[in-house]
C-alpha cells in the first residue's frame, strides 16, 4: 500500500512498546510483595523506554510517510485492521510518554502507601493507552485507546487523590465522556463518508464535501477541545489536577492534555482542511482567550497545584494558537511546546508533590523562605520556574518564539494579545517563586521540611537536562517533525472545495449519511 | 573584514562563572574566597586584553559559535571594536570593584558575603556575554541572565526596603523585556529572517520600503524593552535599586547593568537598523526627543534629592541618555561622543559611587545635607569625588569634557539648535546639583552636635579605609587620564562609526 513505510526492524517495535507496560501490569497482578511490585513497575517503564530508543534512531526524517507500520487484519466484517505506525508528528510523544512514566514511578515510591499494587497496575495500563493513542493508524483502534486512558486516570484520581477526589474524578470522567460521544458519532459518519474504512491514511486522502467537513470538524472538536482543554470547557482541569496524586498530575499535564492537540493534527487538519480554514480566526481568538483568561485566573490562585493547573490552561492556549496559525513556524512551535510543557509542567508538579509529601499542605501561604531551609529543592524549582516563563536558552523560549512568530504572520492583533499572555505568565510564575522561596518562613512548615534525597534528585535531573538540551538544540526535536509538518500544511492549503453555504450543504450531507446509517442497521 | 574563529570570547564569558563556583566552594574561608574573585577578574581582563591587538590593530573580528538553534538564530559570539570597548571597561572596573567590595563588605559587616561575591562574578559573565554577542538572541539571553543574577545583589540587605527595591527592579526589567523585547525580536526575525548583527542593518530593502510603520514600532519596542538603559518613562527601577550595597550600585548600576542597556540600544541603532534606515523612517527624531526629555527631567529631579545615592542615580539616568542621544543624532561626531561616553561615564560614575560608599562605610552618612566639612576627614575621597564631578559637568581636562565636545559638534553637524540647547542646559543643571555637594564638603561648617555623635559612635571608623580609598583614587585618576589622552578610545569609536 502506498503512503506508508513498513517496519524494517526485525521485531514489531511499536507493538512492543505499546503492550510492554500492559504485560508488566499483568505480572504485577501475580505479585504480593510491595517492594517487588515497585521494582517491577520501574523495570517495566525503563524497559519500555529502552525498547523505544531504536525508533528514534532509525526514524527516517526525510519523509512524511508513516513509518514502522505493522498491519494485521482484526475485524474483517467492518474492515477494521490493527494498524500502527508513526510519523514526525507522533514520534516525539512516544519519547515524552516513555520518560514521564519512569518518573511517575520513582516519584510515587514513598508517596503511595495504600493499594500499591493497584496503583502501579493503573499506571502501567495508562502507559499502554498513551502509547496506543500515538501509534494508532486506525480510527477504531485510536478510539479504543482514547477511551482506555479514562479508566486508569479515573482510578488514579478517585482512589489515591486528595480530599475532594471523588468529585474531581467524576467531573473528569463526565467531561471526557461528553466530549468523546461527539467524536464517536463523527467517527461513524466518517466511516461511511470515507468509503467504509477506519484507516486514518485512507480517510485523510479523501476530499469531503464542505458542509460535511464543517459538522465533522465540530464533532471531533468537541472531544479534542475538552481534552486540551480549551476555554471555556476547561473547568474539569483544575479539579482533576489538584486532587490527583503527583503521578496522576504529571501524566495529565504531560500527555493527556496533548492528546487533544494531537487529534487536531492527526484528524482535523488532513481530513477537514476546509473547515479548519473557515474557522481559522475563531479558533485563534479562542486560543488567545484561553491564554489571557487562564493567566488571569492563575494569578489569583492560592493553592500550589491549582496555580500550576490553571497555568496549564494558559500554556495550552499557546499550543492551540501555534497549531491554528496554519504556518510552519506556528505548528512546529506548537508541537515543540507540547513537549516542553510536558517537561516543565511535569517537573513543576513533581516539585510540588515532593514538597507536599513533607508538609501535607498545598497552600502557598504555608510556605516561604524555602531558599534557606531546602536550598537544593529551590534551585530545581528556580530552574523550572525560569523555564516556564520562557527564559532564553531554555526549552519553552524556543517554543514560544516559534508560536508567536507564526502568530505574527497569521494575524498581528492576535499575536499582540498573546504577548500579554507572556507577560502575565512571567508575573504569576515569578510571584509564585517569590512567595514560596524568598518570603519569610512559617515555623511549623519549617520543622517538617528536609531537603531532597537522591531518589528525588534523580527524578528531576533528566527533566533539567531536557530543559537545557531542547533550549539550545531544539533541532534535535524539530528535525523529526519538519517534513511531516510541511506535508500537513500542504494538505491544509491545497484542498479546493466549492464555496457553498456550509449550513445548507451540511444539512444535506448529514441527512444523507444518517439515512445510510439506518439502512445498514 | 577578516574573521578569526577562536574560543577566547567564550572563555572570557565563562571565566567568572567558574570563578563563582570556586567562590562558593571557598565560602568558609573569606581570604581564599576573595582571592578567587581577584584571580578570576585578572584572568578575565587578560583574555579581553589579548583580543585587543587582533581587533583594534589588525581590524579583524573574532567569532565563536556555540549552538545553532534555528535558521538565523545561534548562540554565538563575535568580538568587534564596539563589544571590546565595553568589555574592556567592565573587566577593568570589576577588578577595582572587587578590591573595593572587600573593604566595604568587611567594614560594614554585611551578611551572605559568599552569595554576594558569587552573584557578582556571574553578573560579570553575563555582561561580557552581552558585549560579545553576535546576534540578538545571544544578547537577549545574557541580558535576561543579568536581570536574574543581579536580583540577589539588589535585595541583598534582606530588609523590607531592599525587598521592595528588588521587586521593583525585577518587575521593571523582566516585565519590559517580556512585554516589548520578545515582540520586537520576533518581529525582527519575521521581517529580516535573521537576528545576526550586521553593519548597516539587517532589514532587506524590500521590507524597508514596504513597512516603515512596522519598523518604527519595532524600534520603539526595542528602546523601551531594553529598560536597563533607564530612558523615561521606564526609569524608576534605577533609584529603587539603590538600596543595594554601594559596590553593587557602583558596578552594576553605573557600569554593568545600565551600560548593558545602552550598549544594547546602540547595537540596535548601529547593527540592526543602521543609520540610513533610522533616518528614512524618521525614528531618530523619536529617540532624540525622548533622550533629551530624559536628560533634562532627570537632572531636575536630581536637584531635589537629598540622599546622595538617589542624586547619583538620577544623574545616571540623565547621563545614560547622553549616550543614546549621541547615537540617535547619527552624525559621525555625535556617534563617537555617544560611544566614548560609555567608558567615560563608567569611570567617573563609579568613582562617585565609590566615594558615596566610602563616606557611608566611614561615617554612616547618606544625605547630602550631612556632608558639611567632610573633606577634612576624608581628603582622598572628596578629592576623587571632585574630579569625578568635574567630569560629569564636562570640565576639561577630565574625560566628560571629551564627550560633551563631540556631542556638541555632533549637534552642530546636525544643525539642531534644540539639541544644542539641551546639552548646554543639562551641563548647567549638572553643575547645579553637583557643585553644592563639593562646596559643602570643603567649605561647609560642621554641625557640632553631629560631630560629637560621630566621634562617639564611630570612634575608630571615621578614617578612610585603604581597601576603599585606593580603588576610588585609581578610577578618578583614570578619569583624568582618559580626558588627557582620549586618542585610544576615540580611535576605537571612530572605527566603529566608520
Amino acid at each position: 500500500m502506498e503512503g506508508i513505510l513498513l517496519n524494517e526492524l526485525s521485531y514489531p517495535v511499536l507493538t512492543v512498546i505499546t503492550f510492554l507496560p500492559l504485560a508488566g501490569a499483568l505480572m504485577i497482578l501475580l505479585l504480593r510483595n510491595t517492594a517487588q511490585i515497585k521494582w517491577l513497575a520501574l523495570a517495566t517503564t525503563i524497559a519500555t523506554f529502552i525498547a523505544s530508543l531504536p525508533v528514534y534512531k532509525y526514524f527516517d526524517k526525510t519523509t512524511h510517510l508513516m513509518q514502522f507500520v505493522e498491519t494485521h487484519s482484526w475485524i474483517p466484517v467492518w474492515n477494521i485492521n490493527y494498524r500502527v505506525g508513526i510519523d514526525g508528528i507522533s514520534v516525539l510523544f512516544l519519547f515524552l510518554a516513555g520518560i514521564l512514566s519512569i518518573l511517575c514511578v520513582t516519584v510515587s515510591w514513598k508517596a503511595i502507601q495504600t493499594k500499591t499494587k493497584e496503583f502501579y497496575i493503573s499506571l502501567l495500563v495508562m502507559e499502554t493507552a498513551m502509547m496506543g493513542i500515538f501509534v494508532s493508524l486506525n480510527v477504531f483502534l485510536f478510539y479504543l485507546f482514547w477511551e482506555l486512558t479514562l479508566i486508569p486516570m479515573f482510578l488514579l484520581i478517585g482512589v489515591w487523590g486528595g480530599p475532594k477526589r471523588v468529585y474531581a474524578a467524576v467531573k473528569f470522567i463526565l467531561f471526557m465522556l461528553a466530549g468523546s460521544v461527539f467524536m464517536l458519532v463523527g467517527i461513524i459518519v466518517l466511516y461511511y463518508a470515507g468509503g467504509r474504512t477506519f484507516d486514518i491514511i485512507e480517510l485523510s486522502k479523501i476530499s469531503y464535501p464542505a458542509g460535511l467537513q464543517f459538522w465533522l470538524f465540530l464533532a471531533f472538536f468537541a472531544a479534542f477541545a475538552v481534552k486540551m482543554p480549551m476555554f471555556p470547557i476547561h473547568t474539569w482541569l483544575p479539579d482533576a489536577h489538584t486532587e490527583a496524586p503527583t503521578a496522576g498530575s504529571v501524566l495529565l499535564a504531560g500527555i493527556l492534555l496533548k492528546m487533544g492537540a494531537y487529534g487536531f493534527l492527526r484528524f482535523s487538519f488532513p481530513m477537514f482542511p476546509h473547515a479548519v480554514q473557515m474557522l481559522f480566526i475563531p479558533l485563534l481568538i479562542l486560543s488567545v482567550t484561553a491564554i489571557i483568561y487562564g493567566a488571569y485566573v492563575t494569578l489569583m490562585q492560592n493553592d500550589l497545584k491549582r496555580l500550576i493547573a490553571y497555568s496549564s490552561v494558559s500554556h495550552m492556549g499557546f499550543i492551540t494558537l501555534g497549531i491554528f496559525t496554519l504556518n510552519q513556524a506556528g505548528i512546529e512551535g506548537g508541537i515543540l511546546q507540547m513537549i516542553n510543557h510536558g517537561v516543565i509542567t511535569g517537573a513543576l508538579f513533581l516539585c510540588v508533590g515532593m514538597i507536599y509529601e513533607r508538609t501535607h499542605s498545598r497552600m502557598i501561604k504555608d510556605y516561604g523562605g524555602l531558599f534557606k531551609t531546602v536550598p537544593v529543592f529551590t534551585v530545581f524549582f528556580a530552574i523550572f520556574t525560569l523555564a516556564a516563563i520562557g527564559f532564553p536558552g531554555m526549552n519553552a523560549f524556543v517554543g514560544e518564539f516559534l508560536i508567536i512568530s507564526g502568530a505574527f504572520k497569521a494575524n498581528m492583533v492576535i499575536a499582540a494579545f498573546s504577548i500579554l499572555g507572556v507577560i502575565l505568565g512571567a508575573i504569576y510564575m515569578v510571584w509564585l517563586y517569590y512567595r514560596v522561596a524568598l518570603n519569610e518562613i512559617n515555623s511549623t512548615t519549617k520543622s517538617r521540611l528536609f531537603d531532597l534525597d537522591l531518589r528525588e534528585i534523580a527524578t528531576l535531573v533528566p527533566l533539567v537536562v531536557l530543559v537545557f538540551l531542547i533550549g539550545v538544540q531544539p533541532n534535535i526535536l524539530l528535525s523529526y517533525m519538519h517534513v511531516s509538518v510541511e506535508h500537513l500544511l500542504e494538505q491544509v492549503h491545497t484542498t479546493v472545495v466549492s464555496d457553498t453555504n456550509p449550513l445548507y450543504d451540511s444539512a444535506i450531507g448529514i441527512a444523507q449519511y444518517i439515512r445510510e446509517l439506518f439502512v445498514w442497521i | 573584514m577578516d574573521t578569526i574563529i577562536s574560543i577566547k570570547p567564550l572563555l572570557a564569558v565563562l571565566v567568572s562563572t567558574i570563578g563563582a563556583l570556586l567562590i562558593i566552594s571557598a565560602g568558609k574561608n573569606p581570604n581564599l574566597r576573595e582571592s578567587w574573585s581577584i584571580i578570576a577578574g585578572v584572568l578575565k581582563l587578560g583574555i579581553v586584553l589579548s583580543m585587543v591587538p587582533t581587533v583594534v590593530y589588525d581590524k579583524k573580528v573574532i567569532e565563536y559559535t556555540l549552538f545553532k538553534l534555528l535558521p538565523g538564530i545561534d548562540i554565538s559570539f563575535r568580538v568587534d571594536a564596539f563589544g571590546l570597548l565595553f568589555a574592556l571597561g567592565a573587566a577593568l572596573l570589576w577588578i577595582a570593584t572587587s578590591f573595593y567590595s572587600i573593604g566595604y563588605m568587611r567594614s560594614t559587616n554585611e551578611k551572605f558575603q559568599t552569595r554576594y561575591f558569587a552573584c557578582f562574578a556571574v553578573s560579570l559573565s553575563t555582561t561580557i556575554g552581552v558585549a560579545f554577542s553576535a546576534n540578538l538572541f545571544t544578547m537577549f539571553l545574557f541580558y535576561e541572565g543579568l536581570t536574574i543574577i543581579t536580583y540577589p545583589l539588589v535585595a541583598h540587605k534582606d530588609t523590607l526596603e531592599a525587598k521592595m527595591g528588588g521587586r521593583k527592579y525585577i518587575i521593571y526589567l523582566l516585565g519590559a523585556a517580556k512585554a516589548f523585547l520578545v515582540a520586537a525580536i520576533i518581529l525582527t526575525y519575521n521581517l529580516a529572517g535573521t537576528l545576526e548583527f550586521s553593519k548597516d542593518g539587517i532589514f532587506p530593502a524590500i521590507v524597508q520600503s514596504a513597512q516603515p510603520e512596522l519598523l518604527y514600532l519595532i524600534f520603539v519596542l526595542f528602546l523601551f524593552g531594553f529598560a536597563k538603559c533607564a530612558i523615561m518613562p521606564f526609569h524608576s527601577w534605577l533609584p529603587a535599586a539603590m538600596v543595594a550595597p554601594t559596590p553593587v550600585s557602583a558596578l552594576l548600576h553605573a557600569v554593568a547593568v545600565v551600560k548593558t542597556g545602552v550598549f544594547s540600544v546602540l547595537r540596535i541603532i548601529f547593527f540592526v537598523f543602521g543609520s540610513n534606515l533610522m533616518m528614512d523612517i524618521g525614528v531618530d527624531v523619536f529617540a532624540i526627543s525622548l533622550a533629551s526629555f530624559t536628560i533634562i527631567t532627570a537632572s531636575l529631579i536630581a536637584l531635589s534629592k537629598d540622599n546622595l545615592k538617589a542624586r547619583l542615580a538620577f544623574s545616571t539616568i540623565s547621563q545614560l541618555s547622553y549616550i543614546i542621544l549621541g547615537a540617535a543624532l547619527l552624525t559621525p561626531s555625535a556617534m563617537v561622543g555617544g560611544i566614548i561616553h560609555i567608558t567615560n561615564h563608567a569611570f567617573s560614575k563609579i568613582t562617585l559611587f565609590f566615594c558615596a560608599g566610602s563616606i557611608y562605610a566611614s561615617s554612616h552618612k547618606t544625605e547630602v545635607s550631612q556632608l558639611n566639612g567632610i573633606a577634612k576627614k576624608m581628603p582622598w575621597t572628596m578629592a576623587a569625588f571632585t574630579i569625578a564631578t568635574l567630569s560629569m559637568i564636562g570640565v576639561p581636562p577630565v574625560c566628560g569634557f571629551i564627550t560633551k565636545w563631540y556631542l556638541v559638534i555632533g549637534a552642530m553637524e546636525r544643525h539642531s539648535i534644540a539639541v544644542l540647547a539641551v546639552l548646554l542646559a543639562s551641563s548647567f543643571l549638572n553643575a547645579a546639583y553637583f557643585v553644592p555637594i563639593v562646596y559643602k564638603a570643603y567649605f561647609g561648617r560642621e554641625n557640632p552636635g553631629e560631630e560629637h555623635e560621630a566621634e562617639d559612635t564611630h570612634d575608630n571608623q571615621n578614617k578612610e579605609i585603604p581597601f576603599i580609598v585606593v580603588p576610588l583614587s585609581l578610577t578618578a585618576i583614570v578619569s583624568v587620564v582618559l580626558g588627557l589622552y582620549p586618542d585610544f578610545i576615540v580611535q576605537l569609536a571612530e572605527s566603529i562609526v566608520r
